[in-house]
């Protein structure tokens, strides 16, 4: 079972400002998820090998020679924020 | 409007892109209200591409046969300088500065972009009820779901509000929908359709794929997509059939493995006798039936429950305030970020981050990503034992019939929605769903077909066959406006 501490600690890894009530109903939503999910620990998988694509494609490479991009100023016109050629965010350095 | 039909038409001079764009935009313009299936129409830029193809066809020079098709693209792909929702208020006014590969070979091959289509926010939903922006209503009865989480295109090409569309299926979102709205709906072989420009769910999981009102439109569209992209490290490089030439070739010999694990209790008596009987067709039809058996099938909704949202919780760590979309004001970088995405995230997508960043943490990540990947890895193995035996798995596509709006409020429930296609993203096969009747009160069924690795060309000549065999792609919802 998933406790509050979990659900908060859950919280802020994923950068989620949840109310009392949002981790409330978080905790048992996800309970009720987990009682499902827990019927695979059931399943025998010994010796068998994980699948992390169903097509298996390995070191897909290309020429290492510039390609024409996106512009800054086209990446920037979407910013909620700017400051010259940068995006700007809160001070995280303190003075 | 079939798609070969109108550039049929085209052909002879009977009429011109212009008319019909113009047709299906005012066709929206008073339906749609209704309907719910655009979150963006583009009826400025349709209207200049359809003067374009107008000319091709002029001069007897078309670009192939999508030039001038009306269609649709669900709101997950990229169109440069057209905003691309994914029907999440984080990406609300997001303008993309590019076209996702699939958006710009449509362009190419002439087909003419009517708008984005509604889905479920961030593909994360079986009935399109957590889109964010708006509700999308079943064209076959309106106070039912048009399935999810690609059920604006669906909803659309079944409305006659566009001649095509493309969706993406991750656990089974282009097929649901088309079944829950009687239109075709074709998940190819993961791959085969670039993800380049598709704002990502769960990589692994995610298919491009095409929605058409019948068989051969379903196989254009996937004609024009399909096919190797450097973009995407994980498009394969494969040649790619001509879809629409083998379609018509008939089915005798053709064995259909028939699997117990999709004949399940509590599933629609009304789906399961229909199913049956359209099966039944194929074998009319000269293809050959054998029961088999694919025993993870119960586990694979769990697996998918571990997989997608833990994929889905890093590939939506980006959405930040940072560099595009929704910004919430806070005391530093952490707080402005957690303000951001609570504020910016529905109910279903924070759900799913939650879990997600649950089963990929600290102490859980064997017990739950670990095994849930060997799980697929069974799965997996289970497809390629059958496909030793049989060419084809016929099964329904859904176990029940469209919802009501609202019924199924606990995640659970909607979840199970999904248990006969998640399978199939699982093993990365190509699946199809086609129309094959419908219930006593009027609501469609789908019927599933799905193919071997890279062998849509089956996939779509077997499906063809029951077309041919049967009227049901003709039917189509009355909407009065």
């Amino acid at each position: 079972m998933i406790s509050r501490e979990d659900v908060v600690h859950v919280a802020r890894l994923a950068r989620l400002a949840l109310t009392d009530a949002e981790l409330e109903t978080m905790r048992e939503q996800l309970n009720a998820i987990l009682a499902h999910i827990d019927a695979l620990k059931a399943v025998d998988t010994r010796g068998i090998e994980p699948t992390s694509h169903a097509v298996p494609q390995f070191n897909v490479m290309r020429d290492d020679e510039p390609r024409p991009c996106v512009s800054a100023e086209e990446m920037l016109a979407n910013a909620p924020d700017r400051a010259g050629e940068f995006f700007r965010v809160p001070r995280i350095i303190e003075e | 409007m079939k798609i070969h039909e109108l550039t049929a038409a085209y052909t002879r001079g009977e009429t011109t892109p212009s008319r019909v764009t113009n047709e299906y935009l005012e066709r929206i313009a008073k339906l749609d209200d209704k309907v719910g299936a655009y979150i963006t129409v583009t009826a400025e830029q349709a209207r200049s591409a359809a003067r374009a193809a107008d000319d091709r066809y002029r001069v007897g020079r078309p670009l192939g046969p999508l030039d001038g098709a009306p269609i649709t693209l669900k709101d997950v792909f990229c169109t440069k300088g057209v905003r691309t929702t994914c029907a999440s208020k984080i990406l609300e006014s997001f303008v993309p500065p590019y076209d996702a590969t699939v958006t710009e070979r449509l362009a190419k091959a002439g087909a003419i972009l009517l708008g984005k289509a509604n889905m479920d926010e961030f593909a994360m939903g079986s009935s399109t009820e957590h889109s964010a922006l708006r509700v999308t209503r079943n064209p076959w009865d309106l106070t039912r779901v048009p399935g999810g989480s690609s059920g604006g295109p669906a909803a659309a090409v079944a409305a006659g509000l566009a001649a095509g569309g493309l969706g993406t299926d991750t656990g089974g979102s282009i097929r649901q929908p088309a079944a829950f709205c009687g239109v075709v709906g074709l998940k190819p072989t993961y791959g085969r359709v670039s993800r380049y420009g598709l704002v990502a769910f769960a990589s692994s999981l995610d298919h491009p794929g095409p929605f058409g009102g019948d068989v051969l439109d379903t196989a254009l569209l996937l004609g024009a997509i399909a096919g190797h992209d450097p973009n995407d490290a994980t498009s394969i490089d494969a040649p790619v059939p001509n879809y629409a030439a083998e379609l018509d070739r008939d089915v005798r010999g053709l064995r259909l493995g028939v699997p117990d694990e999709y004949f399940i209790d509590g599933m629609d008596p009304e789906v399961e006798r229909t199913v049956r009987a359209a099966i039944d067709v194929l074998k009319a039809q000269g293809a050959t039936l054998e029961r088999i058996s694919l025993p993870a099938t119960p586990h694979a909704l769990a697996t998918y429950y571990v997989i997608a949202p833990a994929e889905a919780s890093s590939n939506l760590a980006r959405y930040d305030g940072v560099k595009y979309g929704l910004r919430v004001p806070g005391h530093d970088l952490i707080d402005m970020e957690s303000r951001t995405r609570a504020a910016g995230f529905g109910a279903e997508v924070r759900r799913r981050i939650m879990l997600g960043t649950y089963v990929l943490s600290a102490g859980y990540y064997d017990a739950y990503y670990g095994q849930a990947q060997k799980v697929r890895t069974l799965v997996r193995r289970e497809f390629d034992a059958a496909f030793s035996r049989v060419d084809l798995i016929v099964a329904p596509t859904t176990p029940n019939v469209p919802f009501k709006h609202g019924e199924k409020a606990d995640p659970i429930a909607m979840y199970l929605n999904d248990v006969f296609t998640i399978p199939a993203d699982m093993a990365g096969v190509p699946a199809i769903s086609v129309p094959c009747g419908f219930t006593a009160s009027g609501l469609p069924i789908g019927l599933q077909l799905i193919g071997r690795a890279l062998d849509e060309a089956t996939v779509l000549r077997a499906a063809r066959a029951y077309e041919r065999a049967t009227s049901w792609h003709t039917r189509r919802p009355e909407l009065a406006a």
